[in-house]
Formats: C-alpha cells, structure tokens, sequence
C-alpha cells in the first residue's frame, strides 16, 4: 500500500481495491462563455435570416432551461409554472416597453417583478415537497395565462398586446440584431448561473436536495435556500419571456400555454438535469424538434398531426434518450471516455 | 489538540418529551463540561437519539430547558454549525449526488473550504476517495466521511450518534483513538460498550427515558441498576 498512514489511526483504512476517479478540473465559465460568444458571433453572419431568428429563440429558451435546470436539477425543486412566469416576464416588458419606449429599462423592470413573483411562489414552494409543489407550480402554469381574459383592459385578453421596438440600427439586419440580443441575455445569465453554482452555494443547493437533515446540521438554512433557488430561476424564465416578447414583437397568454412549462421540464431531462450544457442541448431541441415535427406534419398532410406531433416526438425522443443515457445528451462524452477507458 | 476559543458548556435541565402518550425522555438533567467525553448508553428505545434531536432542535422539549454557556438557549438546527456543534447522524446521512470532497465541503462554512476538507478527510485517512461519490463506497468508508465532516468545521461540542454501527474491531479502535485525540468536547450515543468504557470520562444512563445513573465508566460498570437495565431483572 503507498497511501499515507493517517495521523489518529493505528488500524489500517480499510482497503476497498475500488478505483477511485481522478478529480478533474473544469474550465473557468469565463473562457467557456467567451468561446461561446464567439461561435454565436460567427454564426450570425453564416447563417441565413430565418436560421438567424432560430438562433435567437434558442438563446431565449437558453435562459429559462439554465434556470429550471439549476432550480430543478441542483435544488430538487420541480416546477411545472416556468412558462407562466415567462409570461409575467413577457408581459411586464409589454407594458413597460409600451409605456416608456426605453428596452433596458423594460428588461429591468421585467427583472424586478419576476424576482417578486419568484419570491412569491418560492416562499410557498420552500413548504412544499415533491409532488404537492408539482401541484402548486401546476396551478400557477394554468392560472397565470387567465389572468389575461380577467383583466382584459390592462392584457387585452386572447389577442395579448404588440410591443412596440425601436428599430436596430441600419447596418445589421434585424434577425442578426435579435441574434445578438438574444444571445447576449443568455450567456450573460447562464455565465452568473455558472459562478453561482460552482461555489458554496451550489454546494448547498445539492445538499439541501440530497438530504435535508444533513445539510441542516452542516449548518445550511434550508427554506432560504429554497427560495433563493426559485427566485433566481424565476428572474431567468422572467428574461427569456421578456426575450420572446421583443423576438415576436407582441404578448398573449396563448405563446406561454401548459404544454410549454412540460416542454421546458421535458427538454432539461433530455439535455441532462442539473447540467448547463444540458440546458443548452434542452434549448436547441425546444427549437429544433418542433420545427421538425411540423414540416413532418406538412409532408404528410394531416392537419390533426400538426399541433399534437411536436408532443409526440419529445416523449420519444425523452423515452429513448433515457434508455441511452440517463444522464441526459450532457452526460454522453463522459459515458464515451468511460466506456473507452474501460476497454483499453 | 487546542481549539481557537474556549469551549463551551452545554446543559439540559429537567428536559421532558412526550410524544402522545409516549414519555421519551422523563426529567432528564446533563452538564456537559468543556472538555470531557460523556457517553450515553441504554437500550433500544431508551431516548438517547431524541436526547440528541433535543439538543439539535430538531425536536422541542414539552417541559425543561438548554443553557450554552449557562445562557438560556433554544437550539435551532441550522445554527449549531455555526455555533461550534457538529453532529453525525445514526444512517450515515450523505450527499450522494456530490462526491466525498463537496460532501465534506458542505460542512466548512468559511474560506479555504477545499484546504480544510481535504485536511479532514487526510485526518480521517479517507484523502483518496475525495472524488468518489458516497454512494459507491462502503459502509466503513461513508461513517469516517461522515466523522470528517463532522470535524471539518472544527467544532467545540462534537456529537456522535452510534459512530461505531457496523465498524469492525479494528476500525473502533482507530475511532476510540480519534475520539479522544479530537480535544473537544464529545458527546457519545454508543451500543459498543467497550468503546464507551474506553473513552468517556462520564456515562449517562437512559432507561425508557429516565435517567438512571450517571458516572464515571467504573461507577457505570458496578451499578446494579444498569445491569438490570440491560439484562432485566432476576427472576
């Protein structure tokens, strides 16, 4: 045995003969956002205008998988209402934005109410476990959209409301000028995300989702905890929805339904929970397979399929990913270079 | 072994808890001195864990008090890491979803928490499963990261609750040289009684929640009323 004899100890740890990975270092969120910033960049001007939209909607969605990822993921707290406080971020811009023209001023404010909704629902959801909070973010998913048809003069109902945007500057077209925006909001959040969960507080996340009673005497105060969770995923759904609302130029409850908060949970499984590349590939498939799925619908003609097939492909394409890789498409390359080590 | 500030005196006076008409603990009193090892011992269902449960706030006595200190105190459990107490728990309570060293981490709360840990796991002689995950290591493994971060936050009252559950002859052994060699104050719930004899300077005795005795190891081992407790009475 070459390991050092431990100070205290006349008995001889005992010797498992297991292997013992290698701590691995991981690179600084830094470099890896920078690099990141710098393929979106390039991409923007490869890729064709339509391309360059989608783009856009996948650096919106970015936002609010990062979010759930860390809330759901790391904290252990599931919530099926991420597309309803979308909706509160979305329509907040809306309204700001109508009133006093001014998009910075309109993503803070949109910033500042989400954080109070979050700290709304969090307060409550820190009480609440496993399926009695599916239960209450549930309600808020379906409960939030109504509001709209409640107030109809402020929301103006099912129509929703148009925003009205300053036009981006002449020399960039306007889908890479959304690209930008987009992708921007994204990795700035995904970057605070990442040097949030890296240090004690990550730490304290995952233990407060492992166990409870051990992460209370290690001296963590679990409800804080919790609701601190749902209040920074709630600010990050709260700028994707204020994303959406500048991408499509206009609000209405029927862009946030029900479906969208199972999506966005569905797509953080596939993309590997608790993982922020994972909310990446849960981004890009939020975008890509319903664009599949409806130019399948197309081909074949049938209107019934169109709406429904885009649910359809996400089960399966949640059923398979699960029987390949539990851990989500994140945990693929680390399955591989296990898999490879193993064999040589 | 010297700790930063002097240590300090926890002491429960006429604790009671009754859960519906169970009496758990019936009227007991306990001065832990700085310093010393206390064991408590007794069978099965005794109250020696809700003993520890009332000293953690995790449960509210129906009638007594805590002093710390001789200050008036009503533990909560959240605040005992920062207060200098640090507890194990009886089901090896882990993080199974970090590895060994983040589980050890979670229990510094201050800077230079990676140095600290990975002193603790040297200390516990468990340094080279720092990147393992608990749930893959043996049972004998998980109880001295459990003991590491217990001690990575260098606490003045350190609580074990059945630290030698499941260990072998020599791994108790090692455990009683630790325990003694920590330099703070330890209080020990314990089914082994050779390490409890070993170790401690006072042994509480806990017989469906009453305190029946209460002295040093040999007054423990003579005493009549333990040995009924343990092997009933004479027929």
């Amino acid at each position: 045995m070459t390991d050092v004899k431990p100070k205290a100890s006349a008995a001889p740890v005992p010797d498992t003969g297991l292997i013992v990975p290698k701590r691995r270092r991981r690179p600084h969120p830094v470099l890896v956002i920078a690099i990141g910033a710098v393929v979106v960049v390039a991409l923007t001007y490869v890729l064709p205008p339509f391309r360059n939209y989608q783009l856009a909607t996948v650096g919106a969605y970015f936002c609010v998988t990062a979010g759930l990822t860390v809330l759901t993921g790391l904290n252990g707290q599931l919530s099926l209402g991420h597309g309803a406080l979308m909706a509160t971020g979305a329509y907040t811009l809306a309204l700001t934005q109508n009133k006093f023209m001014n998009l910075p001023f309109s993503f803070a404010v949109a910033i500042l109410v989400t954080t109070a909704a979050g700290a709304v629902i969090g307060l409550a959801a820190a009480r609440l476990r496993g399926p009695y909070l599916a239960g209450l973010t549930l309600a808020v998913a379906i409960v939030v959209p109504s509001v709209t048809s409640t107030f109809d003069e402020t929301f103006n109902s099912d129509q929703g409301l148009s925003v009205v945007l300053d036009p981006p500057p002449e020399a960039f077209p306007m889908e890479q000028w959304q690209a930008w925006l987009c992708w921007s909001a994204a990795l700035v959040v995904v970057l605070l995300l990442a040097l949030l969960v890296r240090g004690r507080f990550g730490r304290d996340l995952r233990a407060v989702r492992d166990d409870e009673t051990a992460a209370r005497l290690a001296g963590i105060n679990i409800a804080r905890t919790q609701v601190l969770a749902f209040v920074v995923s709630a600010v990050c759904a709260g700028v994707a929805g204020a994303l959406f609302a500048v991408l499509a130029q206009s609000v209405s409850p029927g862009a946030f339904p029900l479906t969208l908060s199972l999506f966005l949970i569905m797509a953080i499984v596939i993309g590997g929970l608790g993982s922020l590349f994972g909310a990446l590939w849960g981004a890009v498939l939020l975008v890509v397979l319903p664009t599949l799925s409806q130019s399948v619908g197309e081909q074949t003609g049938s209107q019934r399929l169109e709406g429904n097939l885009a649910l359809i492909v996400f089960g399966v394409v949640l059923v398979v990913v699960m029987l390949a890789a539990p851990g989500g498409l994140a945990s693929i390359p680390s399955r591989i270079t296990r898999l490879i080590r193993r064999n040589r | 072994m010297s700790t930063e500030s002097p240590l300090k005196e926890l002491a429960l006076h006429d604790i009671t808890v009754r859960f519906g008409g169970l009496t758990a603990l019936d009227n007991v009193s306990l001065r832990v001195a700085p310093g010393r090892i206390v064991g408590v011992i007794g069978p099965n269902g005794a109250g020696k864990t809700t003993l520890f449960n009332i000293i953690c706030g995790f449960v509210q006595p129906t009638s007594g008090s805590l002093t710390l200190d001789g200050q008036p105190w009503r533990p909560r459990p959240h605040h005992l890491n920062r207060l200098g107490i640090a507890r194990t728990l009886q089901g090896v309570g882990q993080f199974a979803g970090m590895t060994v060293l983040e589980n050890v981490m979670v229990g510094a709360r201050r800077r230079r928490a990676e140095a600290e840990a990975m002193a603790a796991l040297e200390r516990c002689g468990v340094a080279r499963y720092a990147a393992a995950h608990p749930g893959a290591l043996p049972y004998a493994i998980r109880k001295r990261i459990e003991l590491a971060r217990a001690l990575v936050a260098k606490p003045q009252i350190l609580m074990l609750d059945e630290p030698a559950g499941g260990l072998d002859a020599d791994e108790i052994g090692w455990l009683g040289t630790l325990i003694k060699e920590t330099g703070t104050t330890v209080l020990l719930v314990e089914h082994h009684m050779d390490l409890v004899m070993s170790v401690c300077d006072e042994i509480l005795v806990l017989d469906f929640g009453k305190p029946i005795a209460l002295g040093s190891p040999a007054e423990i081992s003579e005493n009549p009323k333990v040995t009924e407790a343990y092997l009933g009475t004479a027929a």
